[in-house]
């Protein structure tokens, strides 16, 4: 920002909270890759070390909503300062949210342990993974820029992660249909496909948060949604 | 034939400019203490049943302003005024005017409460009985009783009318002030940092009084609080180095001014 308080603890309240916003992003991006590999290569203690870094996040959290409630309490804080706190706030919330699916997505990889899974199943969540970790990864370094222009950027991509989702859903379906024993792990990692689909959206949500700290304005027009799971069908079973 | 002449028809305008009532105009004020410029070119018109905020750093012209606006500055030796204020599209420095008759429908509260020495009832007669307001004792008794209900002092005053205004507390004070600023049914009222001397409780009091107030008259206020013109308003100016930076809903200039320099001041930053 341009220029500093007169009260200079007051700047320092609010570097707190962005120092801790950024740790928040750099353990996030951490676990998903994690819980990622971990799902592609079945590692089971690197998902348990994901699983276990949860509490962290959590507490990160908590911590940055008491700074923030501390502050606004004894700053009042007006116009760009408040919407620095507030975006703060909704930051936290979302990267807490990523941490979460990382974690379910750890979780998921302990349960389809020894169960005989294709590799070739996970492979496909690779690439969608890797795309969810680079929006997450930009969004993160245009927290640290206030880059108004490459947080709209990143808002217009995020339809880019939900058209592979949906590709990967309709394959999925089609290795369950070839042979019963594919359903159950089929089945988790179509739910693994889904959290990382939304750590996409997560990453777009701290894009227009980033933008209205920014500006004080919300991003105009809809966000782009290619997501078409939800009237997909299976084929019907040829007699 | 012309119905209208041509100053009623500005005067009209003047009222009522892009579907908004402005009860007072400032156009091009300029005021100079001696050689020193106070103010530059100030364009500022004021809302007609709005509270108007007046702020900026010390020293940046607020007061200079609002004492513009009833002509205050007439009785400060070498105070020179230009540009043109006008109260209902009439100029008030016009040399027509009659400035006590002016000031009773401009009436000014002061940073510092200050009533007379007098008794709290003769504090708020004062003011109607020089402008010969009431005709008999009992019409008198009446502007005194709504006064002070208007000023939310009522209550506490109505059984010891007869004692000095000065025995009052600070906060009570200054609501006597309020008191017999409405005493003369003054149609706006300007405030100078009236609540800069008052703990927080009498604040609080005050700011309720404002709201009330602001149904009946025009209230000019300038205050050094932030939080008080964000909480108090519906209008807010801000002022800087003699200069009237911007002007806008306070919604607005309070979560995102147009101007830096605001922003720098209501975020407490060096502009
Ligand atoms: N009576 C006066 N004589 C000379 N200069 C004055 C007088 N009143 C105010 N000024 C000057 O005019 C400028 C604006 O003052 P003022 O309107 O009181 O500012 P504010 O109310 O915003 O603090 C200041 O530089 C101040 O020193
Ligand atoms: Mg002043």
């Amino acid at each position: 920002m341009s220029s500093t308080h007169i009260v200079s603890i007051y700047d320092e309240e609010l570097k707190y909270l962005t120092r801790r916003i950024s740790e928040m992003g750099g353990t996030a991006e951490q676990m998903v890759s994690d819980a990622v590999r971990a799902l592609v290569t079945t590692d089971g203690a690197l998902a348990q070390k994901v699983i276990s870094e949860d509490v962290v996040l959590d507490n990160a959290e908590r911590q940055i909503n008491e700074k923030a409630v501390l502050t606004i309490t004894k700053r009042q804080p007006v116009s760009a300062d408040l919407r620095e706190i507030l975006g703060a706030v909704r930051i936290a919330a979302e990267l807490e949210r990523v941490g979460d699916l990382g974690k379910n997505t750890a979780k998921r990889v302990i349960a389809v342990q020894g169960s005989g899974m294709p590799r070739k199943l996970a492979r496909g969540l690779e690439h969608l993974a890797e795309l969810a970790l680079m929006q997450l990864k930009e969004v993160l370094d245009v927290y640290a820029t206030r880059s108004v222009e490459k947080a709209k950027a990143i808002r217009e991509r995020d339809d880019e992660i939900d058209a592979i989702y949906t590709s990967l859903f309709r394959e999925l379906l089609t290795y369950m249909m070839e042979d019963p024993r594919n359903i159950t792990p089929c089945t988790h990692l179509l739910f693994c496909a889904k959290n990382i689909e939304r750590i996409g959206d997560h990453a777009t949500n701290i894009a227009e948060t980033i933008y209205f700290m920014a500006t004080g304005a919300q991003p105009e027009g809809e966000r782009p949604k290619d997501d078409n799971t939800a009237s997909l069908v299976a084929a019907e079973p040829s007699a | 034939m012309n119905i209208l002449s041509e100053a009623a028809v500005e005067k009209a305008l003047d009222k009522k400019m892009n579907d908004v009532s402005y009860k007072m105009i400032g156009q091009d004020v300029s005021v100079y203490y001696g050689d020193k410029r106070a103010l530059y070119d100030v364009n500022l018109n004021v809302r007609e049943n709005t509270v108007t905020a007046l702020i900026g750093p010390s020293g940046c012209g607020k007061s200079t302003f609002l004492r513009t606006l009833n002509r205050m500055n007439d009785t400060i030796d070498g105070c020179r005024v230009t540009g043109r204020i006008a109260l209902d599209g009439d100029d008030i420095y016009d040399p027509s005017i009659d400035v006590v008759e002016l000031r009773a429908r401009v009436g000014m509260v002061f940073q510092k409460p200050n009533p007379f020495p007098k008794s709290i009832y003769e504090n708020v007669a004062y003011g109607p009985r020089i402008h010969g307001l009431a005709r008999t004792r009992a019409e008198m008794d009446a502007i005194v009783e709504k006064s002070l209900q208007r000023a939310g002092l009522w209550n506490e005053v109505k059984d010891r009318l007869q004692e000095s205004g000065t025995g009052l507390s600070g906060g009570q004070q200054q609501r006597l002030c309020i008191a017999r600023a409405v005493a003369v049914s003054p149609e706006v009222i300007l405030m100078d940092e009236p609540c800069s001397a008052l703990d927080p409780i009498a604040t609080a009091r005050v700011e309720e009084l404002i709201h009330e107030l602001r149904a009946n008259f025009t209230i000019v206020i300038v205050t050094h609080s932030m939080q008080q013109a964000a909480r108090v308003s519906q209008r807010t100016a801000m002022f800087h180095l003699g200069q009237l930076v911007e002007e806008n809903d306070t919604d607005k200039i309070f979560t995102n001014p147009d101007d830096q320099r605001t922003q720098d001041y209501i975020m407490g930053r060096f502009g």
